[in-house]
């Protein structure tokens, strides 16, 4: 175990994983309820599901958004996934001295928008203010309550040989929009991020196709870690194949010239979702329906019921496995 | 020029893999083994793992990784030096982002950063002359290691702090080159090798000619070859014709960059700012004449001259990453891959550089 925090424990690779398993498992214990991106609350009216998040991204605006339209898309999402309707937001701000206030009121205005279109309620907040060099502008962490619809709580227990992977649409962009506007890489990219509330389109597919086996949000470590997190927590293994995985012309060109992998660069407006087969395409065409999974394709299936791999089958016939996120040097990024 | 659309186009690499697989089924009929390549590019050995190629193609061409990544045959006691630069006061560092995680004897230069050090990662050396400029009150170091692909990037920012007339700002040069490497490699007799993969980068700041020692006075052939899965299969390909064939030569896969000349502005900026140097190699000793440092009238950029740093005999592990740089054993046969070692906890150099044959058989081969 090492002594000091490290800049790569919030990656949300393999370091993130060990030190929650070292640090909170240890303390907090890991019930049935923390395995999802929201805690199911059991024994309340309607049952709730509760989320909570911390904000950190440098820089506080890039194209496509500003740390707080991402506080609300992250929060939204994290309850969406669950199967919950998002309904309560709350907001804690922690303020660098000498902040600007006219950034802050772009910032709080682009959370009421963002809370508007996803039609929750943001309802309590909290301001802190610390000294100058004690905090970097600005941290926001929310906590997300969504009323849990049981018809529309995803089934992974369900998941079986023949299952599909679908993903909402392109991978990377918020990742490379990131590394682009912080602009360290001389890289003439205006990739926008995805960030985007996704619960109605979640609404629309759970309404129409149900039986969802899971949906996640490959945020931090992409689409390659979140996805290995579901093959070793169900012990299922998923095979990709390389050439239906939608990635932007200029992002994966950004990746060639950096050296990095969009599969694990982060999102913040995708979703994976993995459902029968038999549904595959009434679902592609329901998520096609909203504007933020109009490149929605199936990218991979569930091969077999054993030993949680995640493999990715390259387009001329090699078959190579997928680890988690190890090891990158990656900007903050949410 | 070739289109990258061409490089990548799945059929093209399917017939490839296909021809090669049966060029190997040749060379095996006919000697009774299957061909020996190495690629000296750590670049290459991230794109045979990352392809899947060197999975595929096990059973049929055998492909070591050589010392073609900068960081990994970077000596112990240059990394426990480069650390302890970065311990000094009143200095930034500046460095690559594969060196943050490299362990010294003692500690990393993440642990240093994560201790309050002024540590920088840059994309570009140039990137480090900025910081110098805009911090005039802290002495800025640039961590100088690479080879012939960076080398004259890494001149092109003394350049720029010489015009700049800056005095804060010097380099610490690390810098490896191939042909010294190749030639001890070759000399040891360690590996049995049919021919070497050579590298694209490199080619182009140095030219095919450059590589043309390999039949002059070794009598082995090589391809330089691209990074696509493609063009990673024609140099195999090209290769195996020359071994059936009985041929050698070197051939430059890679014409839509590389030159026969190579890049006669980058090989000028070479000679006038640096001179040849005996460089202490990972797992190799000094290799004479296989590193370039700064020319004594570039004396007041020469970190080395500038800092005193004494380091002692590095800390002894079972890390047996200068053999792996040799390509004497593969990744598996380390007691520590996986186990001590991983990327998140690495131990020895291999495990931490993008381009490292340890975090290249982590990342893409573990496990199969």
């Amino acid at each position: 175990m090492v002594q000091k925090i490290g800049l790569a424990h919030g990656e949300g690779g393999e370091l993130t994983h060990q030190l929650i398993q070292d640090v909170f498992v240890k303390s907090f214990g890991h019930g049935v309820q923390t395995k999802l991106d929201s805690a199911i609350l059991p024994g309340m009216i309607n049952n709730m599901a509760v989320t909570t998040d911390s904000f950190v991204v440098n820089p506080i605006f890039f194209p496509g958004g500003n740390i707080g339209k991402l506080a609300i898309t992250g929060t939204v999402n994290d309850l969406a996934v669950c199967g919950a309707i998002p309904r309560f937001i709350t907001a804690g701000f922690i303020l660098e001295e000498g902040f600007p206030v006219n950034d802050l009121k772009k910032i709080a205005q682009s959370m009421a928008e963002e809370a508007e279109r996803a039609g929750v309620h943001i309802v309590a907040g909290d301001t802190k203010v610390v000294e100058k060099g004690s905090a970097d502008g600005l941290f926001i962490n929310t906590t997300g309550i969504g009323e849990l619809q049981e018809t529309h709580r995803p089934n992974p227990e369900k998941m079986k040989k023949g299952d599909v992977v679908i993903i909402s649409g392109t991978i990377g962009d918020h990742g490379v929009s990131i590394l682009g506007a912080r602009n360290e890489l001389g890289l003439m990219t205006d990739v926008a991020s995805d960030c985007a509330s996704l619960n109605h389109l979640i609404q629309d597919l759970t309404n129409e196709v149900g039986d969802i086996r899971i949906m996640r949000d490959p945020t931090r470590g992409g689409l390659a870690t979140t996805l290995v997190e579901i093959c070793e927590d169900f012990q299922v293994t998923i095979e990709l194949g390389e050439d239906s995985i939608p990635i932007r012309k200029d992002v994966q060109g950004a990746c060639d010239i950096l050296g990095f992998d969009p599969l694990y660069l982060a999102n913040e407006g995708k979703m994976v979702f993995i459902v029968d087969s038999s549904l595959a395409e009434r679902a592609i065409h329901i998520i096609k329906q909203n504007e933020f999974g109009r490149d929605a394709e199936v990218i991979g299936q569930v091969s077999s019921l054993e030993s949680g791999k995640l493999l990715l089958r390259t387009p001329f016939g090699t078959t190579r496995r997928l680890q988690r996120l190890s090891g990158m040097l990656l900007p903050r990024i949410c | 020029m070739e289109s990258l659309e061409t490089l990548s186009d799945p059929a093209l690499a399917r017939q490839s893999l296909e021809a090669v697989v049966e060029l190997a089924g040749e060379f095996k009929k006919k000697f009774g083994r299957v061909p020996v390549l190495m690629e000296v590019c750590g670049s290459h050995t991230m794109a045979f793992a990352k392809s899947g190629l060197k999975t595929r193609l096990k059973d049929h061409v055998r492909l070591i990784a050589g010392p073609g990544c900068p960081v990994c045959v970077t000596d112990q006691k240059s990394i426990d030096a480069m650390i302890q630069l970065a311990e000094g006061s009143n200095r930034i560092l500046c460095t690559f982002g594969d060196m943050m995680r490299v362990p010294g004897s003692k500690v990393s230069l993440m642990n240093s950063k994560t201790d309050g050090k002024d540590i920088r990662v840059i994309y570009s050396p140039l990137d480090s002359v900025k910081i110098a400029e805009e911090n005039p009150d802290k002495e800025v170091i640039l961590l100088g290691i690479g080879f012939e692909t960076t080398i004259p990037i890494l001149t092109l920012a003394i350049r720029e702090a010489e015009r700049k007339e800056l005095k804060n700002y010097s380099v610490w040069m690390t810098t490896k080159l191939v042909e010294p490497v190749m030639r001890a490699l070759l000399d040891s007799g360690e590996v049995k090798l049919d021919g070497f993969i050579l590298p694209g980068h490199v080619s182009v700041v140095l030219g095919k000619k450059s590589f043309d020692f390999l039949v002059e006075d070794y009598q082995i052939s090589g391809v330089i070859t691209g990074f696509e899965p493609v063009q990673l299969l024609s140099g195999i390909y090209k290769l195996l014709e020359l071994l059936l064939e009985n041929k050698f030569d070197v051939l430059n896969d890679y014409p839509s960059v590389v030159k026969d000349e190579g890049n006669l502005t980058a090989q000028k900026l070479l000679k006038q700012y640096l001179r040849l140097h005996d460089e202490d190699w990972r797992g190799m000793g000094t290799i004479p004449g296989s590193g370039l440092v700064l020319k004594e009238e570039y004396a007041q950029f020469d970190a080395k001259k500038r800092y005193e740093v004494s380091v002692g005999e590095p800390r002894k592990t079972k890390c047996r990453c200068g053999e792996i740089i040799r390509g004497l054993i593969n990744p598996e046969s380390c007691v520590l891959f996986n186990k001590g070692c991983t990327p998140a906890h690495p131990i020895g150099p291999c495990m931490v550089s993008t381009e490292g044959t340890c975090a290249a058989h982590y990342q893409y081969m573990r496990g199969e």
